[in-house]
């Protein structure tokens, strides 16, 4: 992160108020104490997050003093920048937004908290990844990472996507979020919700999921592994309701965290490599 | 959090990489059930026999199929001793940048062999690389050995062959483990089939590297990344040097040398965001105050007044070429980044490549092309604070930048090793 902000002209945090950002912003608060983080924040708002979620980014970029720009996807539908997907996933049309508003503020390299281990496409990532004019990432065409010496160099309109946590596992950002103390929204514990199980998957009904005819809610225990929009995100079911027991319960898990919990990744094997070719993260 | 172990994985795909990496990952259980379902599926349709192991290290394999080359690929898996990063780097015409990218954070190396094909001429330069790297461990997996009834004199030729080439090289500890990928046998499970093999499996072995004594802990170098200066209106007056403990131990007190300015000071204290410590060492990130307010800036070095880099414009280098479009020629310009430092380099001499075949060294030659290694020497526009590679990777390595294209093009090493590739 300091490699960054001493390279880079004007980068920026990218934030969606789940744990791997909630890890990003505790680093940057690391990284530069006891000066304040010295870029700002930005969060590409679907208009679909779990409000706890929303809630809770506010509380945080508040106690840190940071800078927050939300760059807002209903903002975006009203304005005809972008439409409305049928089947309720606002994931494609995240990518313009992002673009639009990154465009705007000038910024030149933007921090992501995705990890390798998450999916294949990711896998691939260098740490400072190269973005072109268009913000397309090239699979083909990254720059060689050797050692720690990274290469952020840029031409006008180029960028960098960067990934401090690439070699971190879901079981490091937990066992992270342990050690260092790292308050996290109530929805990754274990509680009683009353969830409708769709496809083998179990979601939470709330504002964003109400039941379909012949569908029939259960009370379960049950918690969230990933933070994504509240009407796509899948619970699991678990009794872990402190951060040790998550702890306990991520290295026993036998399936990852997408292949569990996130029903946009499945539309197809390449679903991701195709969003971040286009300039997704 | 249990110690880590980085290890890059080389050899061709037909030497049986692919599925030695998926039975680590299944022997030991650290797969998930849809990654392991998504493979059987695809095994399934392809209408192989049996679950395809091969298929784990996927991603990759999708993306040969659409004619996408990615020079290194990263998997992770976890025993209760121990947590693993593969830098799996696949064994294709491009495998010497692959290598070098990979080996640059590697503890160890495994060199695949086929038994049957003997020592290959890949063999020899993932062992040269490896080597040349500095990875300190290097164990060679003598593999498909069902292939030849689990034959103790067909490792044992394999055995024979490479320890004679490595003895050219400067290996610091070289294993040897017979292993059968497909069947499991030494992988993770010790195998009944050989009974003869006294030693324990690769997995117990690569649990069991030591590590710890890689680092160099004697020369303090504390390259300055990032000056921390808040700017506060209630008068706090604080400012800290930012950044990475590259090697040495140094504590609150410790008399310091910053260059290039020449200033000696004192440490007064060493910060983290949680408060003060009484010590840092590689890998730390730490911000470091001082006594005496001296200009210092990102680029700047922080060591021990009796204990120096050198302080130079000239440079020394093993470098590997990595840039498809253009090759390395004399009198031409890049940009350099060491530690945490930028300028500009000058090819003064292309003094040899290096055949990494045969360590033959070729003098003839004023150019270097993909994947070639070779001797050069550079002039630079600033000085730069440089240790011998062999005696600090952190401060012995660099990059060089196209600056027309902005892409990384070579990876060099200061000095010359022992002997003397």
């Amino acid at each position: 992160m300091r490699e960054v902000a001493a390279e880079m002209q004007r980068p920026c945090l990218l934030f969606s108020g789940g744990k791997d950002s909630l890890v990003m912003l505790e680093l940057a608060r690391k990284a530069f104490a006891p000066a304040r983080i010295p870029f700002p924040v930005m969060h590409v708002d679907t208009g679909l997050n779990f409000p706890e979620v929303i809630a809770f980014r506010d509380a945080k970029i508040a106690e840190l003093g940071a800078e927050l720009i939300v760059a807002s996807v209903p903002d975006a539908i009203e304005r005809g920048l972008v439409k409305e997907p049928p089947g309720g996933s606002r994931n494609q049309i995240q990518t313009p937004v992002l673009l639009e508003a990154a465009e705007k503020h000038g910024f030149d390299a933007m921090f992501g908290g995705a990890r390798r281990d998450e999916e294949k496409a990711r896998a691939k990532e260098r740490v400072f990844s190269f973005r072109d004019e268009f913000s397309q990432w090239d699979p083909k065409s990254q720059r060689p990472e050797i050692w720690s010496l990274y290469n952020g160099r840029v031409f006008p309109g180029e960028s960098i996507r960067v990934f401090p946590l690439s070699n971190w596992t879901e079981l490091d950002i937990w066992t992270y979020i342990a050690e260092a103390n790292v308050a996290v929204p109530d929805l990754y514990y274990a509680k009683e919700r009353e969830v409708v199980d769709r496809d083998g998957m179990l979601f939470a009904v709330n504002d964003f999921i109400t039941l379909k005819d012949g569908e029939k809610s259960e009370v379960r225990s049950v918690r969230y592994r990933t933070m994504g929009d509240a009407n796509l995100t899948a619970a699991v079911p678990s009794t872990a309701d402190t951060v040790e027991k998550v702890v306990e319960e991520i290295e026993k898990v036998r399936l990852t965290e997408r292949g569990a919990t996130r029903g946009d990744d499945k539309v197809s094997e390449a679903a991701m490599e195709e969003r971040k070719r286009v300039g997704y993260f | 959090m249990s110690d880590l172990l980085r290890f890059a994985t080389a050899g061709s795909v037909d030497d049986g990489k692919s599925t030695l990496i998926g039975r680590l990952l299944f022997d030991s259980k650290t797969l998930f059930n849809d990654q392991l379902e998504s493979v059987e599926g695809v095994s399934r349709r392809r209408g192989d026999e049996y679950t395809n192991l091969a298929l784990l290290t996927d991603g990759l394999k999708a993306e040969r199929e659409q004619g996408i080359t990615i020079d290194v690929a990263y998997r992770y898996f976890a025993t209760p001793k121990r947590k693993f990063i593969i830098a799996d780097t696949p064994g294709h015409v491009q495998y010497t940048r692959n290598m070098v990218t990979g080996a640059s954070t590697a503890n160890a190396a495994l060199i695949i062999v086929d038994v049957r094909n003997g020592v290959s001429e890949q063999s020899r330069r993932h062992a040269f690389l490896a080597t040349l790297l500095g990875v300190p461990h290097i164990v060679v997996c003598v593999n498909k050995m069902d292939l030849v009834d689990y034959s103790e004199e067909e490792y044992e030729k394999v055995r024979r062959d490479f320890s004679d080439f490595a003895t050219r090289l400067n290996i610091q500890d070289l294993t040897f483990v017979p292993v059968s990928a497909l069947k499991g046998d030494n992988v993770v499970n010790s195998s009944e089939n050989m009974p003869w093999y006294d030693g324990a499996p690769l997995l117990s072995q690569l649990e069991q590297l030591f590590v710890a004594s890689d680092r160099n802990m004697q020369d303090v170098r504390f390259p300055v990344q990032y000056v921390i200066r808040p700017q506060t209106s209630n008068g706090m007056d604080y400012r800290g040097y930012a950044g990475t403990v590259s090697s040495g131990v140094m504590k609150p007190g410790d008399p310091v040398l910053v260059l290039p300015s020449g200033f000696e000071t004192k440490i007064k204290a060493i910060d983290s965001a949680d408060g003060e410590l009484d010590e840092a060492y590689p890998p730390m990130s730490v911000t470091v105050r001082l006594e005496d307010d001296i200009d210092i800036s990102r680029g700047d070095m922080i060591c021990r007044p009796q204990n120096t880099p050198e302080t130079t414009q000239d440079i020394d280098a093993r470098i590997c070429w990595m840039d498809e479009k253009q090759p390395l020629n004399e009198g031409h310009k890049y940009a350099i980044k060491q530690t945490t430092r930028w300028a500009r380099a000058i090819v003064k001499d292309v003094m040899y490549r290096v055949d990494i075949n045969s360590l033959h060294r070729d003098e003839s030659v004023n150019e270097l092309k993909l994947n070639e290694i070779g001797r050069v020497k550079l002039r630079t526009t600033q000085p730069f604070f440089t240790d011998p590679y062999v005696q600090n990777p952190e401060t012995g390595s660099f990059i060089l930048v196209d600056e027309s294209t902005n892409r990384t093009v070579a990876a060099g090493m200061i000095g010359t090793p022992k002997h003397g590739y």
